[in-house]
């Protein structure tokens, strides 16, 4: 059972880190705008786009 | 796109060129063609290629002369006290990537001193960051402008961030939170579970202890929007779904806390957390689908208090809010601008859209002396008004208030949820306190052994799955009717629709598109429609439209002359051709031997030197799937009425064609609120579908409302849900997921009784383990929740639903 005395801090670490993570996203407005974001993934700045095919 | 799209229609907008344009070069107007120089100039042409071929770019409207609006906008710059400046605009015309994209580049490509532009999609709102002066807030917004879009201080209140997005934010970060305290909780416990022959009390408590360190900040952070309206609810004598869940979270954390501290056997924060994540999804859901259709109310009236250019006593015009315009003032309205004020023509003849106030969709012509009232848009010439009322005065702020006041009459719907809620508390707090007295007094116990036992109850009849049951299917419910354009605006529309049986559609703009169309006519020669469309192609009447969509694309002749309130001339090599009113035509109004007046609709005359006069006529045709989706109702056992403002006639002919028998016509505002409060005083639950101004306070009169999101901004305000494109089905749509919700709703109601009343008896018993529990609670909730998802998951309307 010693195993858990680092192995719940480990668990706990890393979920820890994902929860930062998140938290920090929010807090960046990552989660504003949700439909800009899935269309502004399309634009790279300063490389032309190629001819759509319609 | 397609090399013959491009001579057809405008580079920039995208519209159909109506024959006009190709002499001026592939644009419909000056300001497409400006739009399109500067995107070029800017390096941008990239955008043409980057938006999604169905959106075309929003069509730039000529300003004409006048004060420019957008001087007003400095006031609205907040500065940091680094000297920074930030201005939020709202911007309407956003409506793709494309357009972020375009908007953002335009603005920071020659301003090396903006730090930031960043615009948003969902809230249509462009938040600028610069170092400078707020002056250079006009040049930003004038490249906007100048790309096509319109602006205007968001919000109002300048920087200030709108405390419903805070909120919702603050609600995603307690979701965070819940969801991974929830999922390291549940591994202890499991583990707990799992072990529980072999596990030593040593362990089992460290674990116990490790899932407290979790869960007592979690409970304190995650809970609280909970904790906080069970206390309003208290504090004001009621009781609402929060109450039982405020005090199971908080007993069974407290409870868990006193058996860990005594080594016990069982402790129940996972039971807690989890509770606590569950509700926080469904909150955060229902938040959203609801903030998404208030910032599109948000946005509307933001656009509507442009500020209004005054004739200062110097003679210079000045840039006023309207709300800050003295009366008698002389007000300055450019051709193509909103009106802000009411009051009197002073000077000038134009033609005015007045469909905001009166709900007509053609021209009202002005002249010296015509009252004309605030939320009317001027056509052709420029005007000066004398103010008679200013901001709250006005017609229009009038008729929102009375909006408004018509809304809290209906507030006071409670929710299905509540009620059950305000049955359901008082019952389960009288039978874990008779479970105590049982077993204190029957059974003899201990009785701190009796209180776990009934704290027990209230932990396994916590309303978990209850508390999910409504919640769940609205957001279902509202997330498959906003894929399909439908705006739930009120939280209760959803449960006032599903008992609709009358379905009450006003004409214009409702039943039909709110748009003239020439009626095709025999009689009418080739030539004589194309020489009237020669002239009609030089205007924005809507009759010219009209007239010159019927024609087709064709050349446009060369100086026609339009006359304010009355109609276009033009000397063509065989003298004057006029097209206008019957007047402006000379015609006499006995003229031609026509008295068919029950003809009667928007009329064109076309008069040339020695020919006859001739007539066009117009109507206003019904959207096409109109009848579809009035037999699909009659259909599904609703009762159908038109109650229209026009004539019976008209009325009449509208109703036989699309299929509705009950027709009430000639009915005024008031009257048709009076004939919705009669059927509603007959028992009927009645569903009004309007867009008009006038037809404002019928909506807020029915049961519940609809509009189509072409309807005014104060009738989209009074509406409980707004419909976007131009068909009807969404009516149907609407009512039919309505009462499917309500069937999902009941269903998972009844649910939760039965899965209450098997586990009650158990905890009565005293069997209710910590992972009994648990199963029990996450099962029912993840059963109510899947029986909710079955609403969004099937095609629209596939009759599997009936």
């Amino acid at each position: 059972m010693n195993s858990l005395l680092f192995l719940i801090p480990a668990a706990l670490l890393l979920g820890g880190l994902g929860l930062c993570a998140f938290l920090w996203a929010v807090r960046d407005g990552q989660f504003e705008d949700l439909d800009g974001s899935a269309t502004r993934i399309l634009y790279e700045d300063e490389t032309p786009l190629p001819k759509r095919h319609t | 796109m397609p090399l013959d799209s491009l001579t057809t229609h405008c580079r920039h907008c995208g519209q159909p060129l109506l024959g006009a344009a190709t002499e001026r070069g592939a644009f419909c107007c000056q300001g497409c063609a400006g739009a399109y120089t500067l995107i070029h100039d800017l390096g941008l042409d990239a955008y043409y290629d980057r938006r999604p071929a169905e959106a075309a770019a929003p069509a730039v409207a000529d300003d004409g002369d006048g004060a420019d609006p957008l001087l007003g906008l400095p006031d609205a710059v907040a500065v940091a006290p680094d000297g920074s400046c930030l201005l939020r605009l709202s911007v309407d015309g956003l409506h793709c990537g494309a357009c972020l994209w375009l908007i953002e580049a335009a603005v920071t490509k020659h301003h090396p001193e903006v730090q930031s532009a960043r615009a948003n999609l969902t809230t249509r709102c462009l938040t600028l960051r610069w170092t400078g002066t707020p002056a250079q807030a006009v040049e930003y917004a004038r490249l906007v402008t100048g790309l096509g879009y319109r602006v205007a201080p968001f919000g109002g209140a300048g920087a200030g961030a709108d405390p419903a997005a805070a909120q919702e934010r603050a609600l995603l970060r307690r979701l965070a939170l819940a969801g991974f305290a929830a999922a390291n909780v549940m591994l202890l416990s499991v583990s707990v579970w799992s072990g529980a022959d072999a596990m030593g009390d040593a362990t089992r408590t460290l674990l116990h202890w490790v899932s407290a360190l979790i869960a007592l900040p979690t409970v304190a952070i995650a809970g609280q929007p909970f904790f906080q309206s069970a206390l309003a609810a208290l504090r004001a004598g009621r009781t609402n779904m929060d109450v039982p869940i405020s005090v199971g979270v908080l007993l069974t954390t407290g409870m868990s806390v006193v058996m860990t501290a005594q080594h016990g056997e069982h402790a129940y924060f996972d039971g807690a957390v989890m509770l606590l994540f569950f509700l926080l999804v469904g909150r955060y859901l229902d938040s959203r689908a609801r903030g998404r259709a208030r910032s599109a109310a948000a946005h509307l009236l933001a656009l509507n208090q442009a500020p209004v250019s005054v004739l200062g006593a110097d003679g210079l015009p000045q840039v006023l809010p309207p709300a800050r315009v003295p009366l008698g003032g002389t007000v300055l309205v450019a051709a193509g601008e909103r009106i802000g004020v009411d009051g009197t023509v002073a000077e000038g003849v134009s033609d005015l859209d007045a469909s905001l106030v009166t709900g007509e969709t053609l021209p009202l012509a002005v002249a010296p002396g015509t009252q004309v009232f605030a939320g009317m848009i001027n056509r052709t010439a420029p005007l000066r008004l004398t103010a008679t009322a200013s901001g709250e005065g006005t017609l229009l702020a009038e008729m929102v208030r009375l909006l408004e006041a018509a809304e809290q009459g209906r507030a006071r719907h409670v929710l299905l949820a509540d009620r059950v809620a305000r049955a359901y508390t008082p019952v389960v707090h009288l039978t874990a306190l008779a479970t105590f007295l049982a077993w204190v007094f029957l059974g003899h116990a201990v009785w701190y052994q009796a209180l776990l036992i009934a704290v027990s109850v209230l932990i396994i009849t916590c309303p978990c799955a209850l508390a999910l049951a409504v919640p769940a299917v609205q957001v279902a419910a509202s997330g498959r009717l906003m894929r399909q354009g439908i705006l739930l605006k009120s939280a209760t529309a959803l449960e006032r629709l599903a008992p609709i049986d009358t379905v009450v559609f006003d004409k214009t703009g409702t039943l039909t598109l709110g748009r003239p169309d020439l009626v095709a006519d025999p009689t009418l020669a080739v030539e004589e429609l194309e020489l009237a469309a020669r002239l009609a192609r030089a205007s924005r009447h809507p009759l010219s439209r009209a007239l010159a969509r019927a024609a087709g694309p064709g050349p446009v002749a060369e100086g026609v002359v339009e006359v304010p309130g009355g109609g276009l001339r033009w000397l063509g090599p065989q003298g004057f051709v006029r097209l206008g009113s019957r007047a402006f035509c000379g015609v006499p109004d006995f003229a031609n031997g026509d008295t068919d007046e029950g003809r009667a609709g928007p009329e064109l005359w076309f008069s040339r030197c020695g020919q006859p006069p001739r007539r066009f006529l117009f109507t206003d045709r019904p959207r096409r799937d109109a009848a579809a989706v009035v037999a699909e109702l009659k259909a599904a056992g609703y009762r159908v009425e038109l109650l229209s403002g026009d004539r019976a006639v008209t009325a009449q002919a509208l109703a036989a064609e699309v299929g509705i028998d009950i027709v009430r016509a000639d009915a005024r505002p008031a009257e048709k609120c009076a004939h919705l409060a009669a059927l509603r005083a007959e028992g009927r639950k009645v569903l009004m579908v309007g867009d008009g101004l006038n037809d404002a306070a019928a909506l807020a009169a029915a049961d519940v409302s609809l509009s189509p999101a072409s309807a005014v901004d104060v009738t989209q305000t009074a509406a409980d849900v707004v419909f976007q494109g131009d068909g009807l089905a969404a009516v149907a749509e609407t009512l039919a997921v309505a009462r499917r919700a309500r069937a999902l709703v009941r269903q998972n109601l009844a649910f939760t009784l039965l899965y209450n009343l098997c586990a009650v008896p158990v905890a009565i018993a005293g069997f209710a383990t910590p992972f009994v529990a648990a199963a029990a609670m996450s099962g029912s909730s993840l059963a109510v929740m899947a029986n909710a998802l079955r609403l969004g998951s099937k095609k629209p309307r596939d009759g599997g639903y009936r």
